[in-house]
């Protein structure tokens, strides 16, 4: 090292937007983080040339110039995690909203610096390890309850593992405060509730296991037709306004899994006001609590910055990790993994890299690999089974399914919901279409369902073939209307609508309809599927198809998805009884007119 | 290298720049330069434009110049920095001026005595400080209010094409917007980019006719100005909104028209630096920076005041997936599609009946909000309506006689939806009742078994038993 560059201090000598040049900075690292300017701006190293770094900045870099000084922190991007982070909501690099808005009030001013968790506060710490044991990677030491549905370990880092020294007793305990003493091969290490994590590191485990768990949504054509299990990823690709926003929402609110983080990425800013609105008055259908005291909310908007949108995946992905790493089961959505695929873009457009396809850096396809990887069923370093499920959602421009993002995405998960916009401007919502859907993990969670129904692939495999023949069909109608058909393909046609109506198209506002239980769900189906078949008997024995149409019972299966709550199954069982004895009647008169046909001529 | 500087009482002034190139000026050897800092640019014949920093180092600043390049040289050139971003002086007493897209009086008038000077970028509201925004705003007109209600905070475009009647709508809904509650009266920014003047004299013509013109503010940037000041015209007026609303307390309804020029001139400034272009050649940041704009709208906890924003648009070729409507699809909460079909048929508004839509209406219509039936009765006509489109299909194929008597009701109710629903007059101002019956007249013209979506409760209460609508149809392909 020459003296002169050691009397270089770091200071900016270009700003290109969110991309900032500076020099003097040879002992940097990459990904480290840096303050620029006077305001103090944060930004992450993320190229070196001799000494010269290119810096991505965090914040609006307007009026910062040539000149400005740098500070190096010396650690990469890293988030705080310990208890508090449930029911918070974060902007992309861990600031809590609530905290700048007390400081800057309604605006985000730049250079704000809050804690990402509260110092100050208390939390009762019960131990649940004893001196002189055995301590492992990873292993709780002892608990908080974070909220009334969260049980918080207190664990080890992953690097902190060897005989316990000592331990605090119950008590209240801030987060800095030191809990535990653990003498590890390297000498003595202290414990607190705060452990820190860099982003772009994913957080170690001991080994992935295989998905044999359904994540219940509650919502039809996911659970029953194009199922995610629990560690599984999905994308839901859509154009504007096909429901993207709105599926992910109700998945959020309904999914069966112990902590959710919704991570709004490039999205409108509303949409994040929503759910901090709806979610502490919603209630978790399981344990009857605020759905809020399981939720963890990433907000970086469309309007913000759109380095720290870029980060904001890696944010709530660690996070996930974390709660994760405690034996639970994480749901994660990033709406839209799109504004982050582009954000990559812009960045990259800026440093100058070489474009690949449609301007999109040549690392998009690794960057999409590695977050989704994140996700899985895995055995966790303290022998836990736990899983990070991941719900992407792509918004692929014009809504046309072939570009870049769409289909990289695509090698990376199992499960594709695909949002179709003609459903979505008829208004069919979930506007998720079953015949260009698909979800690799059928057979991984068909094991669970025969739990709930022993015949559930049979039941399944029914209703899908009817809906592959009806798509069939249309195509002849479109051509020559339905009447050249014969009723028995027109009862397809018939029964195929019934379940588009009554099982498929589920409202996100309707008090019974929103979430639907796996029994109300195998209920419906069996209903309509019966209705098929009984149907079907009474056409070969020449019922015309108009008798069936007029059915009492018609409009009532239509209406029983709203119509009934999940805990009336009774009023399914009614349904069917009724469905039962109208086919009867309808079997009964023309068997006798056939009869009657039939009898001069057998006698 | 023909830059120098001199020293000046106002701060350093250099002269001479490198390079011009489209709306792109270069100078050299700057000193203490800023990101997005405001640049003065004065001509060899002495005038002044204004320009702005786009990428600034140690050797050179690449200035934006707003105001054209035409005339500037590389050697009688004079540039100097003025020390801050682009800022606009607010003051609610700009209400019932006419400014220039950079915010300079344009009427003759003097300057407004303003006490606040605002950056025109603003700064992001933060998601935790928002107020979702629930209350309906009556604008009179069926197809919006009954389909696509609007309500107070929204971003809701107009998605338009050249010749269709977008400034008539907007005009209507301005003039007949209101609470149904509540007696506030809207203040109007108004910003035109790239529109010709006779568009500005509508609006003008039509503000005054109306009495809204003292409540009303415009910024004009007509297609003779120099197209990169566009970029600034809607921040400028998004500015003075914001001042209005959160600090004067206001309710204020955006108008920009026409977002697609704007678009254009972002293209035009991102081609001349040699940027990489994506899609039809506009740049890969145009999500991002539509977003800058759009999410300028809403309410704050804690503020009395809102802006709601409506943004014109015409999509090239009347292509709705064109870079421009479809980005602005992405961020804005819905649109409002005008068809050209509707249009050539003579139905005034002529709103596209599916692909509009309004996704702040579920939480600002029904119960308590305007009538318990309002979503349900939406929702329902939507489905029918979609079934309509379906059948015109299949009559264009097999002729409207092979239909069967269903299919036949469907078509009469999809004449009854467009004539009678989505038709009105352009003074027609119907209140929100009338929508709501409106909307039951033209969907009893159905069976009433055929109105899946609505319960039974609500059916009796408000479908209309007709000769017509009790018929007992048999077979047909497929139901609503
Ligand atoms: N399950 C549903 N039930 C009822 N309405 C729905 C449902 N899903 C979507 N919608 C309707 O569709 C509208 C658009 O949905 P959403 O905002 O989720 O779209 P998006 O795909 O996220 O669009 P963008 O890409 O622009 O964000 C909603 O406002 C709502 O009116
Ligand atoms: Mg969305």
């Amino acid at each position: 090292m020459t003296t002169s560059e050691k009397t270089v201090k770091p200071v900016v000598t270009r700003i290109s937007g969110p991309i900032v040049t500076a020099v003097g900075m040879h002992e940097a690292q990459m990904y480290e983080v840096v303050q620029v300017g006077d305001l103090g701006l944060v930004g992450e190293v993320v190229r070196l040339i001799g000494d010269r770094a290119t810096i991505q900045v965090y914040e609006d870099t307007t009026m910062v110039k040539p000149g400005a000084p740098v500070l190096r922190t010396g650690a990469p991007l890293s988030v705080w995690l310990g208890p508090g982070l449930i029911g918070n909501i974060y902007d992309g690099i861990q600031r809590p909203l609530p905290g700048i808005q007390a400081r800057s009030g309604a605006w985000i001013r730049r250079g704000e610096k809050v804690d990402s968790l509260d110092k100050e506060r208390l939390w009762t710490f019960e131990p649940d390890a004893r001196v002189g044991e055995t301590v492992s990677a990873g292993q709780a030491i002892g608990h908080v309850v974070e909220t009334p549905l969260v049980n918080h370990l207190v664990m080890t880092p992953p690097d902190i593992e060897g005989i316990l020294r000592s331990i605090v007793g119950k008590g209240e305990y801030g987060l800095l405060d030191t809990l535990a003493v653990v003498e590890t091969s390297a000498g003595p290490r202290e414990v607190t509730m705060l452990q820190r994590w860099p982003v772009r590191e994913p957080r170690p485990i001991l080994e992935r296991l295989r998905i044999t768990e359904p994540l219940i949504t509650g919502q039809r054509i996911i659970d029953t037709f194009f199922p995610i299990g629990k560690g599984g990823a999905a994308a839901i690709p859509g154009g504007f306004g096909t429901g993207k926003t709105i599926t992910q929402h109700q998945l959020a609110k309904w999914s069966d899994a112990d902590i959710i983080v919704f991570i709004g990425c490039g999205e409108r800013g509303n949409e994040m006001t929503e759910v901090l609105r709806e979610f502490p008055e919603l209630k978790d259908p399981r344990s009857g609590r605020p759905l809020m005291e399981r939720t963890i909310l990433i907000a970086n908007t469309s309007n913000m910055p759109v380095a720290a949108r870029e980060v904001s995946i890696y944010t709530g992905i660690t996070l996930a990790e974390y709660y994760r790493d405690m034996g639970l089961s994480v749901a994660v959505f990033a709406d839209s993994t799109s504004r982050w695929a582009e954000a990559l873009r812009e960045l990259a457009a800026r440093l100058e890299e070489m474009p690949a396809e449609e301007g999109f850096p040549a690392s998009l396809p690794t960057r999409l690999a590695q977050f989704y990887e994140r996700g899985g069923a895995v055995t966790t370093l303290a022998g836990k089974q736990a899983s990070v499920s991941i719900v992407g959602a792509v918004s692929p421009p014009g809504g046309d399914f072939s570009e870049p993002v769409t289909q990289h995405t695509r090698r990376f998960i199992r499960c594709f919901w695909a949002l179709d916009t003609e459903l979505a401007n008829a208004r069919h919502y979930p506007s998720i279409h079953w015949l260009h859907s698909y979800s690799e993990y059928v057979e991984d969670v068909g094991h669970w369902w025969k739990k709930e129904a022993p015949n559930w692939t049979e039941l399944r495999t029914q209703a899908l073939t009817i809906l592959q023949k009806e798509e069939r069909l249309q195509q002849i109608v479109k051509l020559v209307g339905p009447d050249v058909l014969p009723d028995s393909q027109r009862l397809i046609l018939f029964i195929a609508e019934i379940m588009k109506d009554g099982f498929l198209a589920q409202s996100a506002f309707d008090e019974n309809d929103m979430y639907c239980t796996p029994e109300k769900q195998v209920a419906l189906l069996r209903t309509m599927l019966a209705l098929h078949d009984r149907g079907h008997e009474l056409i070969q024995k020449g019922v015309p198809l108009y008798r069936i149409r007029s059915l009492e019972c018609v409009p009532k299966i239509l209406r029983a998805k709203a119509a009934f709550g999940n805990k009336e199954l009774e009023k399914m069982a009614e349904l069917d009884k009724m469905v039962n004895e109208e086919m009867d009647a309808l079997a009964k008169e023309y068997i006798k007119e056939a009869d009657l046909i039939c009898t001069p001529i057998s006698k | 290298m023909h830059t120098d500087f001199e020293i000046e009482d106002r701060g350093l002034q250099y002269v001479g720049s490198s390079r011009i190139e489209g709306p792109l000026v270069v100078v050299e050897k700057v000193l203490d330069a800023g990101y997005d800092e405001i640049v003065e640019i004065i001509d060899p014949t002495g005038h002044s434009r204004l320009g702005r920093v786009l990428d600034v180092s140690e050797t050179q600043a690449v200035v934006q110049v707003l105001e054209g390049t035409t005339g500037l040289s590389n050697k009688a050139m004079r540039t100097r920095f003025l020390g801050e971003s682009f800022r606009l002086p607010v003051s609610h007493e700009m209400l019932g001026r006419v400014f220039d897209g950079l915010g300079r009086p344009a009427d003759g008038g003097p300057p407004a005595l303003c006490a606040d000077r605002n950056d025109v970028n603003g700064m992001p509201i933060n998601p935790y400080a928002r107020r979702y925004p629930r209350e309906f705003i009556q604008t009179g007109l069926s197809a919006i209010d009954g389909m696509n209600a609007l309500v107070r905070g929204q971003k809701l475009p107009i998605f338009s094409g050249n010749g269709l009647p977008h400034d008539r709508v907007s005009a209507q809904i301005v003039r007949q917007a209101r609470l149904l509650e509540e007696e506030v009266q809207f203040s109007i920014v108004f910003a035109a980019m790239g529109v010709k003047h006779d568009v500005a004299e509508f609006f003008i013509r039509n503000f005054r006719d109306s009495g809204a013109l003292a409540r009303a503010v415009m910024f004009f940037s007509l297609a003779d100005a120099p197209s990169v000041e566009r970029l600034l015209t809607p921040r400028v007026a998004l500015t003075l909104a914001e001042h209005l609303a959160f600090d004067c307390g206001q309710h204020v309804l955006v108008l920009l028209t026409d977002m697609t020029n704007y678009c254009e001139s972002l293209r035009e400034v991102g081609t001349a630096r040699g940027e990489i272009p994506g899609r039809k050649g506009y740049p890969g940041y145009l999500y991002s920076d539509l977003a800058s704009i759009y999410e300028r709208a809403g309410r704050i906890e804690g503020s009395p005041g809102s802006i709601t924003q409506m943004a014109i648009l015409t999509m090239p070729a009347d292509d709705i997936s064109h870079p421009v409507p479809d980005l602005t699809g992405y961020i804005t909460e819905g649109q409002v599609v005008l068809d050209r079909d509707l249009f050539q048929r003579g139905v005034y508004p002529p709103i596209a009946g599916l692909p509009s839509l309004s996704r702040l209406m579920k939480d600002g219509v029904g119960e308590g909000y305007t009538r318990e039936d309002h979503p349900i009765l939406a929702s329902q006509l939507f489905a029918c309506y979609a079934y309509v489109k379906r059948v015109r299909g299949l009559a264009d194929v097999i002729g409207e006689e092979e239909l069967s008597t269903l299919d036949k009701q469907y078509l009469r109710f999809g004449e009854a939806f467009e004539t009678r629903f989505l038709n009105q007059g352009e003074y027609e101002n119907r209140s929100i009742e009338e929508t709501l019956e409106l909307g039951w007249e033209v969907l009893s013209t159905l069976p009433r078994d055929e109105l899946h979506r609505v319960s039974d409760s609500l059916l009796n209460k408000y479908y209309r038993e007709s000769e017509e609508g009790m018929v007992c149809v048999p077979a047909g392909g497929a139901s609503g």
